[in-house]
């Protein structure tokens, strides 16, 4: 029964992680989905999620109370949620529109160019992210603004699940379904799915392919954001580089789940968070970063489209 | 006839140099490394404070040899390759006398060498790693080593917190942390205690909970903890999150306002060992917190006060020495006992380590206060 327990304990702690992990993908598959460039500066939006909400929480803080509630009651439940929620939404919005500028200004000259050069443009745009919000904020980590009280969940035993991890998976839920719902059943998401297909026939059919990749890496900023937001909640210390390693592991996420597949993206992520966790668990801790490598070199041997992917011929 | 256009410019540096202005009257030459901006840069600044007001205040009490000491300070920008350079820059072109820094061990490691080479007595006022001295013999330091660290967190949850089993959590990835765990355990071993299980976590990492479960399981009386503030916060932050309730342990690199404002509450409770403390009852270390907070209008750090005790500790090797030779210098810091510092009374040993206490902290409401000196 307690192997039981642990094993369940673990899975819980893997799949809070792992949709950390799933948000940042699909912003990684959304861009290549429609670009066919893999965006390297992906994982500092996340980092500038983080910061936005950093910024943000002094502003509101007297308004919502932020860090005066020690518990969840019936009655504060919603308030301290709309608090959270708005410096969310916030903070998804800026970084919605840094990632429509940095795609307007690094990516659209180049985008006639081979597609090398802008593979490293992203490279550079990811470094002058980190390096500017170092010399602008200061490297030291800085203490994320409590949101909501973080504490253990009672009544499940000897199971223990944080009011943070509970929000992380919740709000991933959420979003999952509003992005699905964007994707599947609004004009824009359409002209998303064509503009993956074929971008020629997609602007002969009228559509504004710049409008479109636009919105791409709006949408997938906003969720780099969000995941930057729901992680601060639960670790508090953020920092100028917090970008790199997830932003590397959810790209090996992505290629897990088949890059360009939304649904193997949020698939990708959640494997990659649930196996960190066991490598740790059964005490491999130092694996902890090696273990999405190896499996993108094990997926890259034996699956190079990833488990969800299609295969696409090469045209001649 | 024209000249090629490197001639001129060539030309032009020469004007430049012989344009430099030469000194009035020579004063003894010390070169100061440490890292003022990049990532490291608030160490750096408070180092180099401490260092400048010990010299002033030397200068001050009367010349040295005739003649007052000049601090020429470089800053190694926290990158990896700079003190190489800057300390080649010290004996070649600023022809120092002797040398006070790095601030950090690796960047030491790089320095060291070239001032062993060139017979240039090098002393760092904070790098603690056991194999810098171990260079040669014109490198000293003035601040303890890792493992004694190790060992006086050890003494005071056996002698003062009377825990006897305990926890171990080790940041595998820093050789600090993984020195301070050998001394640890050894020292608990050797006492009858005994150090149930390690746990590993690595720098970077920012959820611990899987090896805080394991933690809460074994009900230890102690956590020792010697990592770096920034895991060691999310640590006590999660491990209270978690109801593990008894104290966590933990060296130097804790001592950072961070710590505080990342864990909260969490942090309250918990012990840290540090070189120095400004809320010492000890005048002499309440007359320099008094004067440093006059001058600089902040609370002195372990490092301004490491740094002020270093730089003193080194100008007063150079007026014992009665001579700017590097052999006599050196043979003059090798010759310090009982220098009396605002960090302890330091003497150095064979080894060109410093023997000096260690004080102990308690977190308490948000603010680390002194509960004891140790003496080694």
């Amino acid at each position: 029964m307690d192997k039981l327990i642990e094993v369940l304990q673990q899975l819980v702690n893997g799949v809070s992680l792992g949709s950390i992990y799933a948000l940042i993908a699909l912003g990684y598959t959304m861009v290549y989905g429609v670009l066919r460039f893999i965006n390297f500066a992906h994982g500092d939006i996340y980092m500038l999620g983080a910061y936005s909400g950093f910024l943000l929480a002094p502003l509101f803080a007297h308004t919502f109370k932020f860090g005066e509630f020690d518990t969840f009651t019936p009655e504060n439940t919603l308030f301290i949620l709309s608090g959270a929620g708005l410096i969310m939404v916030l903070s998804m919005m800026i970084c919605a529109t840094i990632g429509v500028l940095i795609e307007r200004i690094a990516y659209r000259p180049l985008r006639e160019r081979p597609r090398l050069n802008v593979l490293i443009t992203a490279i550079g745009v990811s470094l002058f992210l980190q390096n500017m919000t170092q010399y602008r904020l200061g490297a030291d980590p800085k203490a994320f603004p409590q949101l909501i009280p973080v504490y253990v969940i009672e009544g499940l035993g000897n199971l223990t699940i944080l009011t943070s991890q509970l929000a992380i998976i919740v709000a991933t839920i959420i979003l999952l379904i509003i992005l699905r719902f964007v994707v599947m059943k609004t004009k824009i998401g359409l002209a998303m799915r064509a503009l993956s297909f074929n971008p020629t026939a997609c602007s002969i059919m009228g559509v504004n392919n710049d409008v479109v990749i636009s919105f791409t890496f709006a949408l997938g900023s906003a969720l780099a954001a969000a995941a930057g937001i729901l992680v601060s909640m639960d670790s508090p210390s953020i920092n100028p580089l917090m970008g790199n390693l997830p932003g590397i592991k959810a790209f090996v996420a992505a290629v897990l789940g088949g890059i360009g597949n939304i649904s193997g993206a949020a698939l990708g992520g959640l494997i990659i968070g649930i196996l960190e966790t066991f490598v740790v668990a059964i005490g491999f801790p130092q694996w902890r970063d090696g273990i999405a490598f190896a499996v993108l070199i094990v997926i890259l041997l034996f699956k190079p489209t990833g488990i969800l992917g299609r295969v696409e011929r090469e045209k001649v | 006839m024209a000249k090629p256009i490197w001639m001129r410019v060539c030309l032009g540096v020469l004007i430049l140099l012989s344009l430099a202005p030469h000194d009035a009257h020579a004063e003894i030459k010390i070169g100061a490394v440490t890292c003022l901006t990049g990532a490291l840069s608030t160490f750096g600044v408070s180092s180099i404070e401490g260092a400048k007001m010990a010299v002033e205040e030397i200068n001050a009490g009367g010349a040295t040899l005739g003649q007052s000491i000049q601090l020429i300070v470089e800053d190694n920008g926290s990158k990896a390759g700079e003190t190489a350079t800057i300390v080649r820059k010290f004996i070649s072109q600023d022809k120092v006398a002797a040398i006070l820094g790095d601030l950090t061990s690796s960047a030491t490691m790089e320095g060291a060498p070239l001032a062993q080479a060139a017979k240039i007595p090098l002393l760092t006022p904070s790098a603690t790693n056991v194999a810098i001295t171990r260079i040669g013999d014109y490198i000293f330091r003035s601040c303890f080593v890792d493992p004694f660290t190790g060992k006086i967190m050890a003494k005071f949850a056996l002698d003062h917190l009377k825990a006897h089993q305990a926890i171990v959590m080790t940041d595998v990835k820093q050789d600090y942390s993984v020195g301070l765990t050998e001394a640890i355990v050894h020292y608990f071993d050797q006492n009858g205690a005994r150090v149930s299980n390690t746990f590993s976590y690595s720098s970077g990492d920012t959820d611990f909970r899987t090896q805080l479960t394991g933690v809460r399981t074994a009900h230890p009386d102690i956590v020792f903890l010697p990592g770096y503030y920034t895991e060691a916060a999310l640590i006590l932050l999660q491990a209270r999150q978690l109801g593990i309730k008894c104290p966590f342990v933990g060296g130097e690199g804790w001592d950072s306002p961070t710590l505080v404002q990342v864990a909260g509450k969490a942090a309250d409770g918990n012990y840290y060992t540090d070189h120095f403390s400004a809320t010492d009852p000890d005048p002499r270390v309440q007359k320099f917190v008094q004067i440093y907070r006059a001058k600089y209008s902040t609370i002195p750090d372990a490092l301004a006060a490491l740094w002020y005790d270093g730089a003193r500790l080194l100008a007063l090797a150079v007026q014992r020495a009665g001579s700017t030779d590097g052999s006599k210098i050196r043979d003059a810091l090798a010759a310090t006992r009982d220098f009396d510092g605002v960090t302890g009374r330091i003497s150095i040993d064979e080894n060109r380590n410093a023997a000096k206490p260690g004080v102990i902290l308690k977190i308490e409401n948000g603010q680390p206060e002194m509960v004891q000196r140790v003496i080694p």
